[in-house]
């Protein structure tokens, strides 16, 4: 594997690529084929965007961001099941950003329907919908959606490469290609003749592609089965390469300081005595903030954090009680969307008893372990670009615009990322490396925030309120009516991303809210939008992190009012609406022992959320220890339909858990004179080895259609765990984090 | 003014002010970036190295304070030669995202160097420093466990 360099600099050239050796996407694609990327040097071929062969052998293209969950293997194995190497015996690259590596998965979960209910028909108009995934050039990592989008065109692509290599040795060998088998990353003849990929790939590349059938289920050897990952070595070995490890010859190191009032501008500033201080080459103007670039991050940060600022007003209002008074507001305008509206909630139905509840969740930041930094090295009619992200291609398109270049002339290498969650979708790091790097011609210059920057410039999960109305009668829900008000993520990144309005009901405002798959008679779930810019994105599992909340919060507590047991209360609605709801809720109740009673000291919650096409149950159980709450236990059970690689989807279901209890326990972003109050893990803390529940997972495969599983293990974690301390402690939490109403074990 | 470190086995001269620390000039001046950048207060271990054999954190050890022989992750084992602890981590297959795992598997080898068998409240004690927004715990707990093990049996 010597010349990785060598072929990643010459297949990494991005440009108006003509295909080479045809491009095998079979029928995904509607009507041409993206160009392929990769452009094969003398001796290599490259049989379709994801496939590339050279003498030294075999590399797969996974190119999505591995940002924790597995999916460069999962990718990798999917094209190794058919093309039939070994995971061991490739290499696995991200590649470029490319117009061929789209998302195919992204439109089709935009669909309004409420995704569990899906025919098959509806299930192959949301896949002809992911063509415009390819058409919008959206190269993306999100939405839980990698497996949905590569499981057919992956396994395309290495069927119709180990066909076309076929082909070549048939061809060589004067037989026919039935008569030959593929194994290891070789071709074998009837007559015990071996041909290695190596010495074909050069004729197949002449070839047109042959398009076989994909091999039954039955059939496989890697899916479907837990392979060792890809990235674990380079991960216990400090050899992995994230963005902030990136180094270029003469690179230069810089940090940042932007406005704290997110969106507003700079007066002036005076950097007199930055100037000065050691190590600083260069204090640079970056329109509404200054950054400073040194021989040494630290030394940056040092005289970035000296320099004196006159920053504009913030454009939202300044204090955390008139933000939500703000957001409030909402509730008096139309309703965005009422996407569920079933029966009559305006009468109470005969016999029933009524509630209401109203419940409050912080705005949330993400908190990557790695803070945002990217690399960038800016020459005339060129910028290449470094840093781990979930969107390479629009990151390549917003930073040829900040360059004054075009698309083409940006190279975007992508690292891995040091958690993503969510937050590398984003473009506010790359620009800014790049209108660094723009001031500094022919210098490559990183630009790191330190953690105070990175957590008061997010994009946060939006500031939520939850106005729930519901009644009871024979120990079942007999009509629920919900409001939500929020900003929308969606409406602000197509205005951060396209300039666009986004137009018509916002799904992912109300997801988790308009479709738990839950039998209500009088039914109706309405979102309302609050135009508060406060900047706000894609916090793992998104809307469903509230909504979640909201609603599974007032499940328990109609639960109560109706005097059932939480868990067969949620067991009954669901059983009747969808029997994959149902069966993971089964799941935990056995893998739990729940018996609806818990001895003194001792507080179990329950929890069910269909999210990203699965659905969850979480039972967690919580106990007095000396006065304050302790996490003792979890049980999680999820429904994937099918787990391609079920270790992955266990630890990104126990992962997502977790990303869920640490912001309800502890999580919360504030603000005082416009600015953000929190700075750094101290104050906003998450869970430890010592606080961390011991966890079970089990994954079920029922449902027809493949789910996610990067996301939907995050939103039932909170409520589960809210009504586990209503179990133990009679109180019930209506806003979040719990640290501040409950005395918790730290 | 130059400064002299002893660094995985080697020599290193640095040019750079006495407060930088050690952090920064691991990674920025030496070029050994396994050692992470999490938080700069101590407060989530990504940047744990080992001086003379003991567990600090390189973002509050200043370049002038540093006294005795660093070893960092690097130095510990490489790919194809891991050290038992690395082949636990791998064995366990305990990254996500991997960023806080240098400094996971440093303190976790001074812990084992101190007590070659620990219990879980033993890990618990020396670990809560160290923050994995993954959520890794589990299976760290285990392979910290199976690397004791295989210490032992060696």
């Amino acid at each position: 594997m010597a010349s990785i360099g060598k072929i990643a600099r010459r297949t990494f050239l991005i440009g108006s690529a003509a295909i080479v050796g045809g491009v095998a996407f079979g029928a995904y694609y509607v009507s041409r084929p993206a160009p392929n990327p990769l452009k094969p040097g003398k001796g290599e071929a490259a049989l379709n965007p994801f496939v590339l062969i050279d003498q030294q052998g075999v590399t797969l293209f996974a190119p999505r961001a591995e940002m924790g969950q597995g999916v460069k293997t999962t990718w990798a194995a999917l094209i190794a099941e058919e093309l039939d190497v070994e995971l061991e015996d490739v290499r696995v690259l991200h590649g470029p950003a490319a117009r061929a590596y789209y998302n195919s998965a992204f439109m089709a979960d935009a669909l309004p329907n409420r995704g569990y209910n899906v025919s098959d028909f509806q299930h192959a108009v949301g896949e002809v919908m992911g063509v415009l995934g390819r058409t919008l050039n959206m190269q993306g990592t999100g939405g839980s959606t990698s497996m949905k989008d590569g499981y057919k065109r992956m396994r395309q692509a290495g069927a119709s490469a180990r066909e076309t290599l076929k082909q070549a040795a048939a061809n060589r060998l004067g037989i026919n290609r039935e008569q030959l088998k593929t194994a290891k990353g070789m071709v074998q003849a009837p007559d015990g003749t071996s041909l290695s990929y190596s010495e074909l790939a050069l004729d197949a590349a002449k070839l047109d592609p042959v398009e076989p059938d994909l091999r039954p289920r039955s059939e496989w050897r890697l899916l479907g089965k837990t392979q060792p990952r890809v990235d674990m070595v380079e991960k216990a070995t400090g050899t992995a390469e994230f963005g902030i490890d990136v180094r270029q010859p003469g690179m230069k190191f810089a940090s940042v300081r932007m406005n704290p009032r997110l969106g507003a501008g700079m007066n002036s500033f005076d950097a007199t005595t930055a100037e000065t201080m050691p190590g600083v080459e260069k204090i640079v103007d970056m329109g509404d903030g200054v950054a400073v670039v040194a021989n040494n991050t630290w030394l940056a940060m040092q005289a970035v954090e000296a320099i004196e600022i006159d920053w504009q007003d913030a454009p939202y209002p300044p204090e955390t009680d008139q933000v939500f008074a703000r957001i409030a507001e909402a509730f008096d305008d139309e309703p965005n969307s009422t996407m569920r509206d079933d029966g009559d909630v305006d009468q109470l139905p005969k016999g029933a008893v009524g509630l209401t509840a109203e419940y409050q969740l912080p705005y949330l930041a993400h908190a990557t372990m790695e803070p945002m930094n990217a690399t960038a090295l800016f020459e005339t009619d060129k910028l290449t670009l470094w840093c781990g992200n979930q969107m390479p291609t629009i990151h390549q398109w917003k930073c040829a615009t900040e360059a004054g270049l075009e698309s083409e002339q940006v190279e975007v290498h992508t690292t891995y990322l040091g958690g993503g969650f969510g937050r590398r979708v984003e473009l506010d790091f790359s620009i800014l490396a790049t209108r660094l790097a723009k001031q500094m011609p022919g210098v490559p210059v990183q630009l790191t925030w330190s953690r105070e920057e990175d957590m008061r410039h997010d994009f946060y999960r939006p500031g939520a309120i939850g106005r729930m109305r519901g009644a009871v009668k024979d120990g079942a829900v007999v009509l629920m009516d919900g409001k939500v008000a929020a900003a929308s993520p969606t409406a602000q990144i197509m205005d951060r991303i396209a300039g666009l309005p986004a137009g018509g009901p916002d799904k992912v405002h109300v997801e988790g809210f308009f479709n738990p798959p839950y039998a209500i008679p009088n039914f109706r779930m309405s979102g309302h939008l609050s135009d508060i810019s406060i900047p706000v994105g894609f916090w793992r599992s998104v809307g469903n992190s509230f909504n979640g909340f909201f609603v599974e919060s007032f499940m328990d507590e109609m639960a109560h009012k109706a005097g059932a047991d939480p868990l067969e209360f949620r067991l009954a609605l669901a059983r009747q609406e969808w029997a994959p709801a149902a069966g993971v809720l089964e799941a935990v109740k056995e893998m739990s022992g729940w018996t609806g009673k818990t001895p003194d000291g001792v507080g179990r919650g329950v929890a069910m959320c269909y999210s990203f096409g699965t659905p969850v149950a979480q039972v967690i159980e919580v106990v007095d220890e000396d006065g304050s709450i302790r996490l003792n236990k979890a049980w999680i059970a999820c429904d994937m339909g099918l787990a391609l690689d079920p270790e992955t989807v266990k630890a990104q279901m126990s992962g997502g858990m977790v990303y869920g209890l640490s912001a309800a326990l502890f999580g919360e972003i504030t603000f005082a004179n416009g600015e953000v109050e929190q700075g750094n893990f101290p104050d906003y803390d998450a869970l430890r080895m010592h606080t961390m529940p011991q966890t079970e997972v089990r994954v079920l495969e029922t449902q027809k259609h493949m789910g996610g599983a990067g996301e939907p293990g995050t939103p039932p974690a909170a409520p589960a765990l809210a009504n586990a301390i209503f179990d133990l402690t009679g109180k019930r939490a209506r806003r979040l984090p719990l640290m501040h109403d409950f005395d918790l074990f730290t | 003014m130059s400064t002299t470190l002893l660094i995985n086995g080697k020599s290193h001269q640095v040019d750079l002010p006495d407060d930088v620390p050690l952090l920064w000039v691991l990674r920025d001046e030496v070029g050994l970036t396994g050692t992470k950048y999490g938080c700069g207060v101590a407060a989530c271990g990504a940047c744990t190295v080992h001086i003379n054999g003991e567990s600090v954190r390189s973002c509050q050890t200043a370049l002038g304070d540093v006294e005795g022989e660093i070893t960092t992750i690097e130095g510990i084992g490489k790919p194809g030669a891991m050290a038992t602890i690395q082949q636990a981590w791998v064995d366990h297959q305990v990254a996500q995202c991997g960023y806080c795992q240098s400094g996971q598997i440093m303190q976790a080898a001074s812990l084992l160097a101190e007590n070659p068998s620990p219990t879980d409240a033993d890990i618990d004690e020396a670990m809560q420093g160290n923050l994995c927004r993954c959520g890794t715990y589990p299976r760290i707990r285990a392979a910290v466990h199976t690397a004791a093990q295989k210490m032992q049996e060696a």
